[in-house]
C-alpha cells in the first residue's frame, strides 16, 4: 500500500463507515494478472506475414492494457467502498453466509469425473458424478441416486449412440454396451 | 407482399410432420427450463448444442427457436407462483404477479401471460419478418469499415448499457476478449500455453456451458436455500371479460416498447419489461391495485418480453450481431453449420431464413395451445428435489462439453471457466459481455484485417464510410454521457454522504 492511500484512509473514516470487499482485491489482482500474462504473451509474438496488416500482436497489446488498467480501476473502485450486488435466484439465499464446502466438494466431484472418463468410460464416471453430486448437494439416499446416475449415463450415451450416431468412448465397458 | 410470399413457402417447409416435432419438443423443452429453476433458455442451448451434429440444420433451428420462446414464456410461471423470477426479464412480472396469485388469482395471471405472450409474439414476428429483409438489404452493401464500426459498438452497448456497474461491464468484456485470442487464428499460436488441444482457440459451446450451468450451479450451491420455497397452487387458467377488457391495451402496448428495445444492441428486455409496467401503472384506471395485483402488471411486461425476444432477431438474422446470451448460441450453432447470419444469409440461405421465420408463427400458436391446460404440472414441476436438479445440470453439462470433442482436456477447461462464473457470480460481473466479447472478439479482428488490407493499411479508411462515422459519433456521445453521468453520482453520493455526517 502506498503512502497517499494510507493518507486517503485517514481522511475518510470520520464521515462515512465505509465498508470494504477485501476479496474483490483479490479479483483485482487476477485481472491485472491474466492482462499482464497477455501483455508478456504478445511480447513473444513475432511480425507476421508482409501482407497481413494487422500483426498477430496488435490485439493482444490493446486487449492486455486494457485488462490491466480495469483491474487497477477495479481496485481503485473497492478500496473508494465499491461492494458487488450478488445475484439472487429462485434458489439462492442471501441471508446466510457463503456455504464454500458444499462448492468445494462438487469441485471435487467434478474432477473425479474428469480424471475418470478416460480410463473408466462416461457410463461409469457419469454415474459417479451425478450421484457424488447429488450427495455433495445433501441428498441421503445414496442407492436411489446411484441409481439415477446410473439411468441417465445409459440414456445419454445410448442417446448418442442411436439418436446422434455418435459413440461416446465406452471405457471399461467396452464390448458390454 | 413479397415478404409474405416467402413466408407462406416457409410454413410449408415448417409444417413437415418432422419439423412440427422439433418445434413441440423445443416449446416444451423452453418452457420447461423457463419453469425450472436454475436453468434458461441459453444454458439449455448451450446443453443441447450436440445434437447440431446429427440433426439436419432447419430442425436444430426450429427447435432452438422453440426454446427461446418457451423460456420467455416460463420464466413468467415461476415468477407468478414463486414471487423469484428466474430470468432477468421476469423480475417485472413478479411484482404484481406474485400479489394476484396470493389473493387467488393465479389463473387469470397464468392466462394473461400466455394470451398476452402470444399476442405480442405474433405481432413481434410478423414486425420480424417484415423489417429483417429491409435491414438486410442495407446492411449488404457496408464495407468492412462500417462492420468494424457496427461490431465496436456492438461490443460497447453490450457491456455497458446492461447492469449498475459499467466497470464490471467491461471487465466482463475483456475476459470475454482474451479467451477469444486463444489459439492460433493469425498463423501464430496465442495464449496457449503450448498446448496443442487449443490451436483451434476454446469452443464457444464450452465457454457458454461453463460460464452459465458449471457457474450457476455452483453459485447456487454456496448459497442453496435450506426451506423450500412457498408455492401457490395453480388450477386451469382463465379470464373473465372484465380481464380481457383490462389485459388487450397492455398487451399491445407491451409489444411497442418490447420490440424495439429487443431489436437494438443489448436493447434485453429488461428495459421494456420495467417501462412498460410504469406505463400501465400511469395509464390504469385502477391504480389503487398496482402493489396489490393489478393484472395490467402483469399483461404488459410479459407482452414486452416476448416481443424483445422477437425483436434480438432482427440484428442476429440481419447483421450477425447478438443481443442476448440465447442469441449468441443460435448465432454459433448456425456457424457449426456453417452458416453466417447476417445479410447475405436472406440470398444464400433463403429458403432456411423463411422456414425460420415461420416456425416462430408455430411455436408461438403452440405454446399458446399447450400451456394453458398444462399451466398445473408446470407448477408441480417447481417441487423437484434440488440435489437432483443442479446434480443433473452439472451431469449434463460434463456431457455437452465432451461430446465436442471427447477430450478430458474440455472438462477440464469447463472447471476453470466453471469457476471463473462462480467468482463473476460472486463479485456481480455479467456473464453476456464475456460471451458476446468470445464471439465477436475473433470477428471484429478479422473485420479489422480485411478492411486494411484493402486500403493498404492506410487507417483512415476506418472512418472512411458514413455508417462508421455515424457509429463511431453515436459512441463517442453515449461513453460522454456515461462519464458525465458516473461524475454527477458521485458528485450526489458525496453531498449525501456531508449530509449524513451533518
Amino acid at each position: 500500500m502506498t503512502t497517499t492511500s494510507d493518507i486517503g484512509a485517514d481522511e475518510t473514516p470520520a464521515t462515512t463507515t465505509r465498508v470494504v470487499d477485501k476479496a474483490q482485491y483479490g479479483l483485482a489482482a487476477f485481472i491485472v494478472l491474466v492482462g499482464g500474462y497477455v501483455l508478456v504473451d504478445a511480447s513473444g509474438l513475432t511480425k507476421g506475414f508482409a501482407d497481413q496488416p494487422v500483426q498477430p500482436y496488435a490485439v493482444p497489446y490493446v486487449v492486455g492494457t486494457i485488462t490491466v488498467l480495469l483491474g487497477l480501476a477495479l481496485a481503485l473502485a473497492t478500496w473508494r467502498g465499491d461492494v458487488p450486488e450478488s445475484e439472487g435466484g429462485e434458489d439462492v439465499d442471501l441471508t446466510q453466509s457463503s456455504d464454500w464446502v458444499t462448492v468445494a466438494k462438487l469441485v471435487a466431484v467434478f474432477v473425479a469425473n474428469l480424471l475418470l472418463v478416460d480410463p473408466l468410460g462416461w457410463v461409469v464416471s457419469g454415474t459417479i458424478l451425478f450421484a457424488g453430486a447429488a450427495w455433495a448437494l445433501g441428498s441421503r439416499t445414496p442407492i436411489k441416486d446411484v441409481a439415477i446416475g446410473l439411468g441417465l449415463s445409459l440414456l445419454t450415451w445410448y442417446g448418442f449412440y442411436v439418436g446422434l450416431g455418435l459413440p461416446i468412448p465406452a471405457g471399461i465397458l467396452d464390448g458390454v454396451l | 407482399m413479397d415478404s409474405l410470399g416467402l413466408l407462406a413457402d416457409g410454413l410449408a417447409g415448417a409444417a413437415t410432420p418432422q419439423n412440427l416435432l422439433y418445434a413441440v419438443l423445443g416449446v416444451l423443452l423452453g418452457t420447461l427450463v423457463g419453469v425450472l429453476p436454475g436453468i434458461g433458455p441459453a444454458m439449455t442451448l448451450a446443453l443441447l448444442f450436440p445434437i447440431t451434429y446429427a440433426v439436419p440444420v432447419d430442425s436444430a433451428l426450429i427447435m432452438f427457436a422453440g426454446i427461446y420462446y418457451g423460456g420467455m414464456y416460463g420464466g413468467s410461471t415461476t415468477s407468478i407462483l414463486l414471487n423469484t423470477p428466474g430470468e432477468s426479464s421476469s423480475v417485472v412480472t413478479a411484482i404484481e404477479g406474485n400479489k394476484m396469485a396470493k389473493a387467488g388469482r393465479a389463473s387469470q395471471a397464468l392466462a394473461t401471460a400466455a394470451i398476452g405472450s402470444f399476442v405480442a409474439g405474433t405481432i413481434a414476428t410478423l414486425l420480424l419478418v417484415l423489417l429483417a429483409p429491409t435491414v438486410a438489404d442495407v446492411v449488404v452493401e457496408l464495407g468492412a469499415p462500417s462492420y468494424v464500426a457496427l461490431l465496436a459498438i456492438a461490443l460497447l452497448a453490450v457491456s455497458a448499457a446492461l447492469g449498475s456497474s459499467k466497470l464490471r461491464g467491461f471487465i466482463s468484456l475483456f475476459l470475454g476478449l482474451t479467451i477469444g485470442l486463444i489459439g492460433t487464428s493469425t498463423g501464430q499460436a496465442r495464449l496457449t500455453f503450448g498446448q496443442p488441444l487449443l490451436a483451434d482457440g476454446v469452443d464457444v459451446v464450452v465457454v457458454a456451458v461453463a460460464i452459465f450451468a458449471i457457474g450457476e450451479a455452483l453459485w447456487v450451491a454456496a448459497h442453496l436455500r435450506r426451506r423450500p420455497l412457498e408455492i401457490i397452487p395453480v388450477g386451469q387458467p382463465w379470464m373473465s371479460k372484465k380481464d380481457w377488457g383490462r389485459s388487450w391495451k397492455p398487451w399491445l402496448r407491451g409489444t411497442a416498447f418490447g420490440f424495439p428495445f429487443g431489436a437494438m444492441p443489448a436493447g434485453g428486455a429488461e428495459v421494456p419489461t420495467f417501462l412498460s409496467y410504469l406505463t400501465e401503472r400511469k395509464l390504469s384506471k385502477h391504480p389503487e391495485e398496482f402493489g396489490k395485483g393489478a393484472i395490467e402488471g402483469v399483461a404488459g411486461p410479459e407482452a414486452a418480453n416476448n416481443a424483445s425476444a422477437a425483436g434480438t432477431l432482427v440484428p442476429l438474422l440481419a447483421i450477425g450481431i447478438p443481443t442476448t446470451a440465447t442469441a449468441a448460441i443460435i448465432l454459433d450453432a448456425m456457424r457449426s453449420y456453417g452458416i453466417q447470419p447476417g445479410p447475405q444469409l436472406f440470398e444464400n440461405n433463403g429458403d432456411l431464413v423463411w422456414t425460420l421465420l415461420a416456425s416462430l408463427f408455430i411455436a408461438n400458436t403452440l405454446l399458446l395451445v399447450l400451456n394453458l391446460p398444462l399451466a398445473p404440472v408446470w407448477a408441480k414441476l417447481l417441487r423437484i428435489p434440488r440435489p437432483y436438479l443442479y446434480a443433473g445440470i452439472l451431469f449434463f453439462a460434463a456431457l455437452g462439453s465432451y461430446s465436442v470433442s471427447f477430450e478430458a482436456f474440455d472438462l477440464l477447461l469447463l472447471l476453470l471457466l466453471g469457476l471463473l462464473g462462480l467468482t463473476m457470480r460472486r463479485f456481480a460481473i455479467p456473464v453476456l459481455p464475456l460471451i458476446v466479447g468470445v464471439i465477436l472478439g475473433p470477428d471484429l479482428e478479422m473485420k479489422l484485417t480485411e478492411a486494411l488490407a484493402l486500403s493498404n493499411g492506410d487507417v483512415s479508411t476506418l472512418w472512411g464510410e458514413p455508417v462508421a462515422v455515424v457509429a463511431y459519433t453515436v459512441a463517442a456521445i453515449f461513453l460522454v454521457f456515461l462519464g458525465v453521468n458516473s461524475l454527477r453520482r458521485r458528485r450526489t453520493q458525496d453531498e449525501q454522504k456531508v449530509e449524513v455526517d451533518a
